[in-house]
């Protein structure tokens, strides 16, 4: 095991941008705007970290989206994702150069390297965090996950080791502007690996294409909850979604009666969103479901229960069975639309 | 093929409740099972000794009573098990539950495949899989759907989001599985009552070559420094009352006010 270091030494906040073909996981980008505010706190830079190939603009870009200086590695050996070699190039960085933070998307690919890096680096990692700040007093980074099956919140420290590591779900934290006057320092990291450096070789690689929309991206969702999970109130949930141009997302016990897949799953085992109007069919409204929608704009929650839990989450609510309530709202919305 | 299976006991609920003044979990009175996920890490192990021979090693952490785990996945075929259960391995982040997993493995030595589940049900985090991987120096291959053993490499198809990816590595690796990989077997009543038979050595912390500073909470990099109900974000829900038509209409006409629609 390594020594106790000096955390002293370390300074500043550094992210990882995952990309792909160049294109920056907009996790990354939410992951600079809240980078920016947490370095501003402690008075130090922040950085980004990127490998790929052909990244083209991308270094320049992540300026301005607020890194103040971007360490990149561009060669055909990064194209794809690569634990070892990814691992291996952004531990060597972290030890020649000291971040005390080091934050990393919640995505598939981030759950895979920060805790290899972490248990590399000797460290602690947070994951899936649904909030991050720093104690100024302490000169502490403070992260916040969902625990104990996401009824209560944790606020969770690394007091010792260097760097404090989390990793971040999207559509927690909100995308920055881009800012194409900011200026920064744009590092190449001149790293020679090969190929066989690594022990796992990727013999194919498919992107999945997906027919239906991401409820991520959607400005508008309308999400069932069992309260609208038969077939004849779901087919109604459809035809409000098309009618408003929204996505159709679901709580777990939807999901898991068969009503949509996983990929449409919103709350602390699905997805976090935050579109501009969310709606919310005979949904409970429990904290695990919630914890992945409170930050939309708008939510309009119908519910037959008067105490349902969602009420406390919405803008308006309607007290009404779906079966009669969805119906009108269909109708006006065709009056609406001239149908 | 020697496997060894890494497997955590969780309490069989969503939502759990926990100690306000130690911030711990309350476990008594609660039903524990096999984390789901771990469950298609065993019988994932399973398949293989059928298809290439060899045995299934079944390791866990945590209090006494997880050798009921053990026995389960002991009952559903494996062939041995190690229980790791000691005072000083409480209040383990994943770092120390790897470290201390990762001991284990290196006494257990003539092993080839390392198996767990993608995660666990209760804490969520996949980090222990990555984690111990790397404290053993070999390779992961995580979010396995399909796991072959070929030519003496494992080989998966990794669900990486969206993309699909076959990945191949040589032995030994650790492989982190998903739900979809296969469907676990019920243990068969025989093999319940043979499964009690066998014994499961318990290991403590003086049993395994590590540094004593570095196991459970004192070899935990991460704090809990404080546990809380989420605040309600709003809470001045604007109720609109009246008969389903009326009702509709209004809220498309305050929609429209705030240039929703």
């Amino acid at each position: 095991m390594p020594a106790r270091i000096d955390i002293n030494e370390y300074r500043g906040c550094w992210v990882f941008v995952e990309q792909s073909h160049g294109k920056p996981a907009r996790v990354s980008l939410e992951l600079l705007g809240k980078g920016r505010e947490l370095a501003q706190k402690l008075d130090a830079d922040l950085t980004a970290i990127v490998l790929g190939d052909s990244l083209g603009p991308l270094p320049e870009e992540l300026i301005a989206f607020g890194a103040g200086k971007v360490l990149f590695a561009d060669d055909p050996v990064f194209r794809d994702y690569n634990t070892e070699l990814y691992a291996d190039v952004i531990a060597g960085q972290v030890l020649e150069r000291k971040p005390e933070v080091l934050i990393v998307g919640a995505t598939p690919i981030g759950r895979d390297l920060a805790p290899r890096l972490a248990f590399r680096l000797n460290t602690g990692c947070t994951a899936d965090c649904t909030g991050l700040d720093i104690d100024q007093e302490n000169r502490l980074f403070v992260s916040t996950r969902p625990a104990f099956g996401g009824n209560v919140v944790a606020t969770i420290i690394c007091p010792n080791h260097r760097p404090q590591m989390a990793t971040v779900r999207p559509g927690v934290m909100q995308l920055p502007e881009k800012d194409a006057t900011r200026n920064g320092e744009v590092v190449p990291l001149n790293i020679l690996m090969r190929e066989q450096d690594s022990r796992v070789k990727i013999l194919d690689s498919v992107e999945a294409e997906s027919e239906d929309g991401t409820i991520e991206e959607a400005e508008r969702v309308v999400c069932v909850g069992m309260g609208g999970a038969d077939a004849e109130t779901f087919a109604m949930i459809r035809e409000l979604a098309g009618l408003l141009e929204a996505e159709v997302a679901a709580t777990r016990i939807a999901v898991e009666a068969g009503w949509l897949t996983h990929d449409s799953q919103v709350g602390q085992t699905g997805k976090t969103i935050r579109p501009d109007l969310y709606v919310a069919c005979g949904v409970s409204g429990a904290v695990q479901h919630t914890a992945g929608m409170s930050g939309s704009k708008i939510v309009v929650a119908v519910n037959k229960d008067p105490k349902a839990e969602i009420f406390n989450y919405a803008d308006y609510g309607i007290v009404g069975d779906l079966r009669k309530v969805l119906p009108a709202l269909i109708e006006e919305l065709k009056a609406l639309k001239g149908m | 093929m020697n496997t060894i299976v890494c497997i955590k006991q969780v309490p069989n609920v969503k939502e759990v409740k926990w100690d306000p003044v130690t911030g711990s979990l309350i476990r008594k009175g609660i039903p524990s099972i096999i984390n789901p996920n771990d469950r298609n890490a065993v019988e994932e192990a399973l398949r293989l000794r059928e298809k290439h021979g060899g045995a299934v090693t079944i390791l866990s952490m945590g209090p006494s009573q997880v050798e009921e785990a053990l026995r389960e996945a002991l009952a559903m075929g494996a062939d041995h098990a190690v229980q790791l259960t000691g005072k000083e391995f409480a209040g383990s982040d994943t770092w120390a539950t790897s470290y201390t997993l990762g001991l284990a493995i290196q006494k257990i030595k003539d092993w080839n495949l390392i198996l767990c589940g993608k995660e666990a049900m209760d804490g969520m985090t996949a980090q222990v899989g990555p984690e111990l991987a790397e404290f053993l120096h070999i390779p992961q291959l995580t979010y396995a759907v399909s796991l072959d053993i070929v030519e003496g490499k494992a080989r998966i198809r990794q669900k990486l989001g969206k993309i699909q990816r076959l990945l191949e590595t040589s032995l030994p690796a650790l492989v982190t599985v998903e739900r979809e990989i296969n469907e676990p077997r019920i243990a068969p009543m025989d093999r319940i009552m043979e499964a009690y038979e066998i014994e499961i050595p318990v290991w403590g912390p003086e049993d395994l070559d590590g540094d004593s500073e570095l196991f459970g909470l004192e070899g935990s990099p991460t704090r809990l420094r404080k546990v809380f109900s989420p605040k309600v974000l709003k809470g001045k829900v604007e109720m609109i009352p009246g008969a389903p038509k009326e009702a509709a209409r209004e809220l498309i006409r305050v929609l429209r006010k705030k240039y929703i629609l």
